[in-house]
């Protein structure tokens, strides 16, 4: 039985006198997918900036491969391994598709050092882009410019973009938002091909798809956990069920 | 330093910073609501100075210049909205930063052809012109306190606008947006005319009492909008507020700056920058 | 060969050709102008390539200038191969200085805050007697290019220091081409594009803005220093936000992001400033009205029109 690769103890956020997020205890572990719901304001993209380091914690803690990593910086977090992709597509509009992924593949590799070559030529950045650019289903698309790619390819860009950078666990913030059902389904095959090799959490409101792909689901209501369970566990929970499922569930 | 001399400087270090506020929040001001960057703030300052030397030497009076300065920077405000500075909404910065240049440089030159390069004083009103006594040999000069007075004065005014109006509303909640200062049902050009006009009438109206006593000279418009810009960095932009307090800081560290330490006049204010930069990137209040 | 990199090699003739056929007015006019590319070149790193927009490059370009002002001795020349490189290296030092603390900041405040820094340079020479106070410096000798008892040229004579500065600024093209298709250039542009995803992805954003800020730094101060060499003498108002002004107008006129936008900027400026001036002394004006019309009806720059124009004549895409 694998352990955790990422826990929270505790982990809250204050904005004044609301708490986005409350008391939260979450594990991610290799191999498994963990999804997160909950409806609108209930903290779950707080809850991913405060995992990625966007946002620093009012209490409580995060740890990471054993370590203590609260007060780490987004991209010290990025480096050792913590990949994060947004709700709202934020990729390099002007560059090509391909260059957005090596550029992100870049960041394991800097070599600042060799200022005198061409970056684009380099073989393993290179490699680590198309490869994550073909595991998102895009490599056709890999010298078109990323402003000019449809919504969902953009969705798509987004975690190749995230896959290049090789992480060990991935937080992803409603990768489905705004897809149509083919391109969601697409999106949940390539979820469950690289589930093996991650720890991801998912925050996303699409339910069939949540259903899917999750090995376990966290349920939070006004930045509090509600129930965190199996997906049978979730689906049967009365408490799930009034709280946010609802008539549909 | 004994109790006096402390005193005096005190009093001059609240008076520069108080006259810094009213330049100041104009420029935040202006940043705040509108959202554009104007380094040609200093140069209202400069014109307001200039428009006391000329206008006073015409009337004969220091407040009847004034008075008129007043109006004719309302007027200029509301032009230069309505020719220049309508276009820079939704501009880049760089391009916010070219044209407010290129209007410096318009200023100046104009200033240069209308008044000339010359230095020139102008004299406190015979009602100020006066002295405090403190000690036998030290006393205070009244024109100073009036000037601290007034700024006070407006301070509050500003206070009360920004807390007490539907326009200060929007002033606090940092809106730069259009549309939702229109779903507040104010007019938005007129809004954005009328804020840009109290702005350039503040650093105006600034450079009109501060002429007495820190003359009238060409480079007066580009000094002031440092400090100015030292006092947004600290006080953090679209803080009325910080920069009050980062005014008061400055005028303060400034004045005692040069009194304790002359060899390093002027450098106070860049060390307190530096340590702000270091420290509070965002500015002592920052915005959310 | 494609038709841009045929035009580029011809303006390259063009220029290599200039001083045989003008007078020596022109020769020096056309190397001041190529100084003057060079500042704009290593502002568009920082402005065009990065994202930053500096109020205060000039402070560099300055101290560059006085470098080899200061280390020009009364009475004999100051070594080139002595000097250059302080001066680039000081300008350098100087940036990293001042990145260390603006290059916290983004947006508006780094522009108020280069422009501050700037000013306290200003001041630093123009009232202190650190760089002998508002008169400046006058060199009584160039510098020599003297080195092993060889002097391969004579940076009196206009013709060899047109050849000196066209070399230079061949150098620094090739230098600021190179770096920014590397690992490192590549991290800067990402960084203009989105800053927020570069840090995501986990790059040091600081450590690169600073960097580049430095390395612009360095840049101009090789530029102040050609300038210096020049003009034999150096004085407070090579750091005035005047030439901060008017380094950023070069680049909004070739088009910022751009190094050949950056160069054509600075032959556009030197045109319109020589224009002005010879039709009055109050020319400022005229330069200040002419930069406010520009924003407001050329928001791309005369790189709009020019593009549209260079796309017709040679092809190709709108960036390099």
């Amino acid at each position: 039985m694998s352990e955790a690769i990422l826990a929270t103890r505790g982990l809250s956020r204050r904005f004044g006198g609301l708490m986005a997020v409350n008391d939260v205890a979450i594990e991610l572990t290799r191999g498994r997918l963990h999804a997160v719901l909950g409806p609108n304001g209930a903290g779950k993209t707080t809850l991913i900036n405060l995992l990625s380091g966007e946002l620093a914690a009012s209490n409580g803690s995060i740890h990471y491969k054993g370590e203590d990593i609260t007060r780490l910086s987004p991209d010290r977090r990025s480096r050792i391994g913590i990949g994060r992709s947004f709700q709202k597509t934020n990729i390099f509009p002007a560059f090509t598709a391909f260059e957005n992924c090596r550029l992100a593949a870049q960041s394991r590799e800097p070599r600042v050092a060799s200022i005198a070559s061409d970056a684009a030529a380099y073989p393993p950045v290179r490699e680590a882009a198309l490869r994550a650019l073909d595991a998102a289903g895009l490599s056709a698309r890999a010298e078109v410019v990323a402003s000019a790619l449809s919504h969902g390819e953009q969705r798509q860009l987004e975690i190749a973009m995230v896959l290049a950078t090789a992480p060990d666990v991935l937080l992803l913030d409603e990768p489905l938002a705004g897809m149509g059902a083919e391109e969601a389904a697409r999106m949940v095959l390539l979820l469950k091909k690289i589930t093996p090799d991650h720890a991801l959490l998912l925050v996303e409101h699409d339910m069939d798809a949540v259903f899917a792909v999750a090995d376990r689901i966290t349920v939070m209501v006004n930045g509090q956990v509600l129930e965190s369970g199996s997906p049978e566990q979730i689906r049967a929970s009365p408490a799930v069920r009034q709280a946010y499922l609802g008539d549909s569930g | 330093m004994d109790v006096y001399s402390f005193l005096i400087q005190l009093l001059n270090g609240l008076q520069y910073g108080l006259l810094l506020f009213l330049v100041a929040s104009g420029l935040t001001l202006i940043f705040g609501i509108m959202g554009i960057i104007n380094l040609a703030h200093g140069s209202f300052y400069m014109i307001g100075a200039y428009m006391a030397f000329s206008l006073s030497s015409l009337t004969g009076s220091l407040f009847l210049a004034v008075v008129i300065g007043i109006v004719l920077s309302v007027i200029l405000g509301i032009v230069l909205e309505w020719a220049l500075f309508s276009h820079l909404y939704n501009r880049d910065h760089l391009e916010q930063v070219l044209l407010t240049y290129g209007l410096i440089l318009v200023f100046e030159e104009l200033r240069s052809l209308i008044v000339g390069n010359d230095v020139h004083g102008v004299t406190v009103p015979a009602l100020f012109n006066w002295s405090i006594p403190l000690t036998d040999t030290l006393s205070y000069p009244v024109y100073r306190l009036f000037m601290s007075a007034v700024c006070i004065a407006l301070a509050f005014l500003l206070w009360l606008l920004i807390a007490k109006t539907r326009l200060g509303m929007m002033i606090r909640a940092g809106a730069s947006n259009r549309e939702m200062v229109a779903s507040l049902g104010l007019n938005i050009n007129l809004v954005y005319r009328l804020v840009f006009a109290l702005g350039v009438a503040l650093a105006a109206f600034a450079g009109m009492i501060a002429a007495p006593v820190s003359s009238v000279y060409p480079g007066m418009g580009t000094s002031v909008l440092i400090i100015c810009f030292v006092v947004v960095v600290i006080g953090g932009i679209g803080s009325i507020w910080g920069a009050l307090v980062a005014s008061l800081l400055i005028g303060l560290a400034d004045t005692f700056g040069k009194v304790l330490i002359p060899e390093a006049a002027g450098v106070t204010v860049y060390l307190l920058m530096a340590i702000i930069l270091l420290w509070r990137p965002e500015g002592l209040f920052r915005r959310v | 060969m494609n038709r841009r990199k045929i035009a580029l090699l011809a303006v390259l003739a063009l220029l290599a050709l200039f001083p045989f056929a003008g007078a020596t007015f022109y020769t020096e006019l056309v190397t001041k102008v190529m100084i003057l590319a060079i500042f704009a070149l290593s502002l568009d790193l920082l402005v065009g390539y990065t994202g930053l927009v500096s109020f205060g490059h000039a402070a560099y370009y300055g101290i560059g200038a006085y470098v080899l002002g200061l280390m020009t001795p009364k009475y004999e020349a100051a070594s080139l191969w002595l000097t250059l490189p302080a001066a680039i290296a000081v300008a350098g030092l100087a940036a990293l200085a001042v990145g260390i603390f603006v290059v916290r900041v983004k947006g508006i405040y780094f522009i108020m805050v280069t422009l501050a820094f700037a000013q306290m340079f200003y001041f630093l020479f123009h009232d202190t007697e650190i760089g002998r106070g508002s008169d400046g410096i006058s060199m009584n000798f160039k510098p020599t290019a003297e080195i092993g008892g060889v002097t391969p040229f004579d940076l009196g004579n206009a013709t060899h220091v047109y050849f000196f500065v066209f070399v230079i600024l061949i150098l620094v093209f090739l230098f600021l081409h190179i770096l920014l298709r590397s690992p490192f250039g590549r991290a800067l542009q990402g960084i203009r594009s989105n800053e927020h995803r570069m840090r995501s992805l986990g790059f040091p954003v600081y450590r690169y803005k600073l960097a580049s800020f430095a390395i612009a730094g360095a840049l101009a101060g090789l530029a102040g220093y050609l300038s210096a060499m020049q003009f034999g003498f150096v004085n407070p108002e090579l750091l005035s936000w005047h030439q901060s002004g008017n380094v950023l107008l070069m680049l909004i006129l070739g088009g910022q992001g751009s190094l050949i936008g950056a160069v054509t900027g600075a032959f556009a400026f030197v045109a319109l400033q020589e224009v002005y001036q010879s039709v009055t002394t109050h020319w400022q004006l005229l330069l200040g009205a002419t930069i406010i019309a520009l924003v407001i009806f050329l928001p791309g720059g005369l790189a709009s029109v020019a593009g549209r124009f260079k796309r017709k004549l040679i092809g190709g895409p709108e960036n390099e």
